[in-house]
């Protein structure tokens, strides 16, 4: 007995408690990072497709086809589950083995997802020859490569039956690196060239209307917009001209290939992203494609209502709206923080401000996202587009959600943190430096702006930290206030004033819960939440401990003063 | 350490020093407060911390380019004393003061006076070192640069000259960019000291400068403070007495808030006229 009181006397039970809550909360990160990781980075591994014939039981004629896909999860299910949906199977067995298989070519059959069970499938193999094909519209698509035509006469030609032949595939490697060559260039152009033309077609449109809202339409005035019109009309035709020619470019190939119930579908090499034959590539040219498409996820722009392609714009605008954030709230809370702290009297009302300010940070965010909604947006925005942009009216400039508004709504969010850390930091200035620099003839401003404010700012740092973690993960306010669906315009870009505040943007916050919830293709896109979530997680990660890397100069620089 | 590098001997000296006897050919003359030429003039000065009366009716003339210290026991308000004349004590809430202190005739508390020029006259050096946590070049350049004073040249030979003057340039000249926070205390105290006088005050306010330090930055900081007065009118603030016998040429002994006796050091630590300076100059309280 004496023992135990001792070990616990001792303050032992403590030490493992408090251990223990450590340990758990170790096990919860580094399991949440390895859970995103596993299930989003396994997304993008070209695994192996398989073929099969499927024979479940039936109540009627028993009927087996045959399936190509990409076994995707197993799950364990009760018989009388499987029987209660329709298949009749043998319910003394108590459990069946489920498996669910991406089949892709969602054109041709309607669903690109299917639940097999496991016990009536075989003939399983994998033949060297199956194609794997990622098209710019309809999701996969899996079969075997017959032919390959350009301007729709066959220049090379495959049988199914023989797998070990190449070289109608060789063909069409080439022929689609060609093609994607010409897609770049298409983009280019659409895009960057096209799109900087319309740009500036619109800014002609709203200086002409200005100058008839100012009555000063001239002559002179209308002719030289006119001149700058056709100019760029001219530009246009010219583009457009390049254009044509390199659509009947890229239209020129095709390819016949033969799905798995036996059908030939003919499928346009303009619209393939990407062709591979997974079951003949060895580990490098797997990783080389694993690789690459990573590097599309993080670098390209979505496709297919967000399930395929990249979320570059995503990335972008959670970084900039955070960028512009911490630009809005740092100036904003630090002069709020050294006017209560250091020029406010210290009284009721001082008291009852820095109240008001810590209960704003536990205000729900929602309501930050109403209140942005209903001041920034409808009050000042409408009021600067009266103001400032009347030639665009009725269609609003700032007064619609964007990028602007998000930033300042997500700033007021956090401005609280920001105040409490700074006044923290300079509660904690010695009086003595204080003192020292008053009694070297400084004015109480200069002592601040020269030394008080630089020694704070490590804790300045800490309420940004604070503050960029917050807002970077918040999502529920900016649907209210300028996150959408799909923008791939960035809102930093090479056109005139280069970045775009009024400019609606996506976020990776928001994208989570699109793709995870809004999406026409669920089970394809499940893989893309994991994937997203992940890159949100590494994204904040990286923008915090930037911060805390600026932090920690400073500290550096101003430590000491341990007085 | 740099400090170390100090002569051994002259360390032996202050140890054996008698208390109240002058260092040889430091001291002046013997003479009155009155017979030389006035700098801080403080008349009827009474200062309220709330309701504490911290100094009462205190009167006394501090004399030009000498070392005058400010003794007594903890709480007597020598400290006070000392920061009204650069009013230090207008940062305290709730002081109430009253009386007047006049710098070369000039009302300190009057209405016109513009106080970060009157701290620029009076400089002050803290109990504690306090660089600021800049290079030790920017901390002699503090004040300048609060002037407007940015040119290069002027800036460079006013960090030598005040290093030179606050005995420090020799330590420091090769690391002038370098944090002033790596240097020793004693050094720091030096370099504050070299921060003040590079502003060219007229008066420098001492407040216990030694009190944080080992003894051989104290024997370094007592020997800079007699260069000094030279060219500086020095107040210091000690409850060392045998610092304030060593340094100053006047010594005012306060207690409870009031100016007890006032008078040239030899005088007030050899024959002092009050009972209560003779009871602590020997150590009966305090």
């Amino acid at each position: 007995m004496k023992k135990l009181s001792d070990w616990y006397g001792g303050g032992t039970p403590w030490i493992w408690f408090n251990a223990g809550a450590v340990a758990i909360s170790i096990v919860m990160v580094v399991g949440l990072l390895l859970l995103l990781t596993v299930r989003g980075m396994g997304h993008f591994w070209p695994r192996d497709v398989m073929q099969a014939v499927y024979a479940p039981p039936s109540a009627s004629e028993a009927q087996s086809t045959v399936i190509i896909g990409e076994a995707v999860e197993t799950e364990t299910v009760s018989a009388a589950q499987i029987s209660s949906s329709g298949i009749p199977v043998n319910e003394s067995q108590p459990f069946y083995e489920r498996q669910l298989v991406k089949l892709g070519n969602r054109d041709v059959t309607g669903v690109d997802f299917t639940w097999v069970l496991r016990d009536f499938v075989a003939e399983v193999e994998y033949p060297r020859n199956v194609v794997s094909l990622e098209r710019r519209e309809w999701g996969n698509f899996y079969g075997y490569l017959t032919a390959v035509l350009a301007e729709g006469e066959p220049v090379a030609s495959a049988s199914v039956d023989a797998p070990e032949s190449d070289a109608a595939w060789e063909e069409l490697s080439d022929r689609l690196s060609r093609a994607l060559r010409i897609h770049d260039e298409i983009y280019d152009i659409e895009r960057q060239e096209i799109g900087e033309i319309n740009y500036a077609i619109e800014r002609l449109r709203l200086q002409e209307r200005r100058l008839e809202l100012a009555g000063e339409t001239t002559p002179d005035a209308l002719a030289a917009l006119d001149r700058e019109r056709a100019d760029l009309d001219g530009r246009y035709q010219q583009l457009s001209g390049q254009l044509a020619l390199l659509y009947e470019q890229i239209n020129r190939d095709s390819a016949i290939f033969l799905t798995a119930g036996g059908r030939e579908v003919e499928i346009e090499l303009a619209d393939i992203v990407r062709a591979y034959r997974p079951n003949a590539m060895h580990l490098g040219n797997k990783l080389a494609i694993y690789f690459s498409k990573i590097g599309e996820f993080l670098t390209d722009v979505p496709r297919e209502a967000n399930t395929e392609g990249g979320i570059f714009p995503a990335i972008f605008g959670t970084v900039v709206m955070v960028m512009l954030m911490s630009v809005f709230v740092t100036p904003f809370g630090v002069i709020a923080a050294v006017y209560l702290r250091e020029y406010a009297q210290q009284g009721a009302i001082t008291r009852t401000i820095r109240i008001a300010v810590n209960n704003l940070a536990g205000v729900p965010s929602i309501v930050y996202g109403v209140f942005g909604l209903g001041f920034f947006i409808y009050f000042i925005g409408a009021e600067i587009d009266e103001t400032f942009y009347q030639a665009a009216l009725p269609a609003p400039t700032f007064g619609t959600p964007g990028l602007l508004w998000a930033s300042l709504t997500l700033a007021l969010l956090t401005v609280p943190v920001v105040i409490v850390a700074t006044e923290e930091g300079l509660a904690r200035i010695p009086r003595s430096v204080r003192e020292g620099s008053l009694a070297l003839g400084a004015t109480k401003f200069e002592t601040l702006w020269r030394v008080v404010l630089p020694m704070a700012s490590p804790a300045m740092m800490t309420g940004l930290i604070l503050a960029v973690a917050r807002a970077a993960g918040e999502v529920a306010p900016l649907m209210l206030v300028g996150v959408v669906k799909l923008a791939p315009t960035l809102p930093l870009n090479g056109n005139y004033p280069y970045l775009h505040l009024d400019q609606k943007f996506m976020h990776l916050g928001f994208h989570i819960y699109d793709v995870g919830f809004q999406s026409p293709n669920v089970e394809a896109a499940r893989p893309l939440v994991f994937a997203t979530a992940l890159l949100l997680v590494i994204v904040i990660g990286m923008l915090n401990l930037t911060a805390v890397y600026i932090r920690n100069q400073l500290r550096e620089k101003y430590k000491s003063m341990d007085m | 350490m740099t400090d170390s590098s100090n002569n051994p001997a002259a360390v032996g000296s202050t140890k054996f020093r008698k208390v109240g006897v002058p260092r040889p050919g430091t001291r002046d003359k013997p003479m009155s407060a009155q017979q030389h030429g006035r700098c801080l003039e403080v008349r009827d000065l009474n200062l309220f911390y709330s309701k504490t009366r911290a100094l009462a009716d205190v009167s006394l003339s501090i004399p030009k380019r000498r070392v005058t210290a400010f003794i007594g026991p903890s709480g007597c308000g020598k400290s006070t004393l000392l920061r009204c004349f650069n009013r230090m004590n207008d940062l305290v809430d709730g002081v109430v003061i009253n009386g007047t202190v006049e710098l070369d005739g000039m009302d300190i508390y009057g209405r016109s006076v513009d106080v970060a020029d009157l701290r620029r006259r009076v400089g002050m050096v803290f109990q504690k070192p306090n660089p600021f946590p800049k290079s030790i070049y920017e901390n002699i350049c503090y004040g300048l640069r609060i002037q407007g004073i940015n040119k290069k040249r002027v800036l460079d030979e006013a960090v030598e000259k005040s290093l030179r003057a606050a005995a420090l340039w020799e330590e420091v000249k090769d690391r002038l960019h370098e944090s002033a926070l790596g240097m020793s205390g004693g050094q720091q105290q030096r370099l504050v000291i070299a921060r003040t006088i590079a502003v060219e005050p007229e008066v420098l306010l001492l407040d216990e400068p030694a009190s944080a330090l080992d003894p051989i930055s104290t024997l370094k900081i007592e020997e800079l403070v007699n260069e000094l007065k030279e060219r500086y009118t020095i107040v210091i603030v000690t409850h060392n007495m045998q610092q304030a016998a060593r340094v100053s040429d006047f010594t005012a002994f306060m207690y409870m808030g009031n100016l007890i006796e006032f008078d040239t050091t030899d005088k007030l630590f050899t024959n002092p006229t009050e009972k209560k300076t003779e009871d602590y100059i020997t150590g009966r309280y305090g």
